[in-house]
């Protein structure tokens, strides 16, 4: 007996269609699609109230952010310069924030794909960082010297970071070299030194630096706090890093290095002619993701007794007159954050999409 | 020819021993300088501190500890802390993220626009500044006489949330512990034998079976089954409180772990060929049936590897409850270092620690990853 022949399903287009499909495709999806628009609808509502509508933007008196309806944003212009720039002398601020300028610019030019060469993106991040070094210590052509001691808020954020990517990146190809050097005993210790910065918090590195190491080294070696801890964070950074460029690395084809070697050509140039340019191309969106969460974790750094961003904003709300406005100020600073690691990870994502589709 | 080959080789030998040398005059200098640099300061050196008294008081325990416990005491309760913390939010951040994966995957728009927004708000922020958030948040609670309180038995302060309890003493816990412990082994030993169900059925019934009778037996007369909180003067007593330093660990971690979990998850799930699960509908498969016998398992073996590094990470996150207070295996050392100055030795314990738990963590994955890979064939 022969079956039937089936109609072929009908294809609904227009609105009601669409509707039906994205948010009414079955009666469960119905019951959600409504929860969860109340639920959106009220969440919007609170949120909008509490942040725009009911908010209190300037006060002449501080005493006047009591009601407790909306946020009271005065507490950012109030506090706002110790969030961005710490205990930085109040005249020369403008150095901070073009200090902070100069990073941010660093990161948007390196995002460039014209600026991506094994030779451009080192020249441009120590000059990137030597700028920001030089403007935020001055010191010479009339500029007032500020010792590192001052920095603070959000400027110190972005030299520990920008300071453990311009270290942490060069020890990262040297850890990642290593790991998969032919000589067994080099291949080994790096390999287990990897492993084992890896399996241990961040925290505990840093505190090590701080605290443990000025005991273990000669004096002439010890170089202040703030240099010690940066220096910790690169070799952390750079045992994540390294086992991102080793995947980088085994994924160049074998046939490549034969051939360098083949034509006689000298090791360094074989790694930064032919293999570093490829493994870092091949591993973008991993090395994005990393200083993504490298990012974040600069606030790590308050709890051994710096005083970045995340530790300025506490101590904002710390001094009991504005004790109160703690979710303003906890909200800035995700807003700070956000900004940062949100963009930088869009990028991310496109670049993946763009890598997926063969134009990188 | 020989004697290139001869050099070359002499080259790596000279090389690596060089290597060798270089590292072990490295640490070598470090022993000597700091042996001078902690005789210098008058601190005495090896493990005998251990057994000495602490004289500071931990604020948060799970075992008994005074100012009169000894060192290796007063540790042993950092790392049950930091393990009660790290284990609690991988279970909750994984049942949140599974929640907000399902979200993403699923048709429905707005399910998956908050989904969407849940993971870019919380997984961008540091957890650090979440933990903070949320502890300012809990300690500005009103005070126990003010407190929230849903039908008198939880209640919301700024001393923690209180909530009713099991009256259960110590040693009645120590038999509910052996009891799990017991059917967790019943449960591997009689995985060929018994289908799934049945198994489940056992091991829990037989958990609840000792749960009540430990219950029943283990009090004095008269007094309650369950314990509730109750205001006494300006504080609570009875039932179980959640202390601010720990709910805010716990939900500034679980937050932001589920983000990543979520996005793990629904990788796993996304990276399931279709044609599988073509191939279950074209077999006539409810779409209950495709998710538990296609996607789930192929999935979950697709996303096993990043969730065990996600729950290395959780674990290692812990550390930041240093910053309100919660006296976790890294505040206690560092407390300890402060107060002994046996920097050396309990730098050594507290990054034996975490790798010790590191590795089990990993250990255990990898024996999930052995039972579920696919056998035979590849």
């Amino acid at each position: 007996m022969a079956i039937d022949a089936h109609a072929p399903p009908p294809i609904a287009t227009g609105p009601a269609a669409w509707l039906r499909k994205h948010f009414f495709a079955t009666w469960y999806d119905t019951i959600f699609s409504l929860v969860f628009a109340i639920l959106i609808y009220l969440a919007l509502k609170a949120f909008i109230g509490w942040a725009f509508v009911d908010a209190i933007w300037r006060v002449e008196n501080k005493d006047l952010c009591t009601h407790d309806a909306g946020a009271c944003w005065a507490v950012i212009e109030s506090r706002g310069r110790l969030i961005l720039f710490g205990l930085y002398p109040y005249e020369e601020q403008w150095r901070s924030t073009l200090a902070c300028l100069a990073v941010i610019v660093t990161i948007a030019l390196s995002c460039l794909p014209s600026f991506w060469s094994i030779r451009r993106l080192p020249i441009l991040w120590v000059a990137g960082f030597t700028t920001f070094v030089l403007l935020m210590r001055g010191g010479f052509a009339g500029l007032e010297l500020v010792t590192s001691e001052q920095w603070g808020g959000l400027s110190l954020t972005i030299f520990i970071f920008s300071g453990v990517f311009v270290i942490g990146m060069p020890l990262a190809v040297l850890f990642a070299l290593a790991r998969r050097s032919s000589l067994p005993v080099i291949a080994k210790s790096f390999g287990f030194f990897i492993d084992i910065v890896r399996s241990l918090p961040l925290l505990t590195l840093l505190f090590a630096a701080a605290v443990v190491v000025p005991l273990l080294v000669p004096d002439w070696l010890q170089g202040n706090k703030l240099m010690r801890v940066v220096i910790a964070f690169a070799i952390f950074f750079a045992a994540y890093q390294a086992e991102i460029i080793r995947a980088g690395l085994q994924s160049t084809s074998q046939g490549q290095e034969e051939a360098a070697v083949a034509l006689g050509m000298p090791y360094w140039s074989l790694v930064i002619d032919i293999l570093l340019p490829q493994a870092f191309r091949n591993t973008l969106p991993s090395t994005i993701n990393q200083a993504v969460i490298t990012f974040k974790e600069t606030s790590i750094v308050t709890i051994i007794g710096f005083f970045e961003v995340m530790a300025s904003g506490n101590a904002a709300i710390g001094t009991g007159e504005w004790g109160n406005q703690y979710v303003e100020v906890y909200v800035f600073l995700a807003l700070i954050y956000f900004v940062f690691v949100f963009g930088l990870s869009r990028y991310g994502a496109w670049l993946e999409t763009r890598m997926r589709l063969g134009h990188a | 020819m020989s004697q290139i080959f001869a050099s070359q080789k002499f080259r790596r030998i000279a090389v690596q021993g060089g290597f060798i040398l270089g590292v072990v005059a490295l640490i070598a200098s470090t022993i000597l300088v700091g042996k001078s640099n902690i005789a210098d300061q008058g601190m005495a050196t090896g493990f005998g501190f251990l057994e000495q008294t602490t004289g500071w008081p931990v604020n948060f325990s799970i075992i008994e500890v005074t100012g009169r416990s000894t060192y290796a005491r007063v540790l042993w309760a950092g790392l049950l802390n930091t393990m009660l913390v790290g284990f609690l939010t991988l279970i909750f951040a994984t049942v949140l993220g599974l929640l907000l994966a399902l979200m993403r995957v699923s048709s429905n728009t707005l399910m998956k626009l908050v989904g969407a927004s849940y993971v870019e708000v919380f997984r961008n922020v540091p957890v650090i500044l979440q933990v903070f958030f949320w502890y300012a948040i809990l300690t500005h609670l009103p005070s126990p006489k003010q407190a929230y309180t849903l039908g008198e038995a939880f209640y919301l302060s700024n001393r923690g949330i209180m909530m009713p309890a099991p009256a259960l003493s110590g040693s009645d816990m120590a038999w509910l512990l052996v009891s799990v412990i017991l059917a967790v082994v019943f449960l591997g030993l009689t995985r060929e034998r018994l289908r799934l169900g049945p198994r489940w059925a056992i091991a829990t019934g037989a958990v609840f079976i000792v749960f009540v009778v430990v219950l029943l037996t283990g009090r004095e007369p008269d007094s309650a089954l369950i314990s509730t909180p109750q205001l006494k003067g300006l504080r609570f007593v009875g039932g179980i409180t959640l202390k601010p330093e720990f709910t805010a660990l716990l939900v500034g971690l679980t937050l932001f772990g589920a983000s990543y979990i979520g996005e793990i998850i629904r990788g796993g799930l996304l990276s399931v060929d279709r044609g599988k699960l073509e191939a279950g509908r074209a077999l006539g498969f409810s779409t209950f049936q495709i998710n538990r016998l296609i996607r789930i398992p192929l999935a979950f073996r697709a996303m096993l590897p990043s969730l065990t590094n996600q729950y290395i990470w959780l674990m290692k996150g812990t550390t930041v409850g240093i910053a309100v207070g919660y006296p976790d295996y890294f505040a206690i050392v560092s407390t300890s270092i402060n107060q002994s100055g046996q920097t050396m030795e309990l730098l050594a314990l507290l990054m034996g620690g975490f790798i010790l738990i590191n590795y089990s963590i990993g250990f255990l994955m990898n024996m999930l990853n052995d039972r579920i890979k696919l056998k035979g064939r590849s």
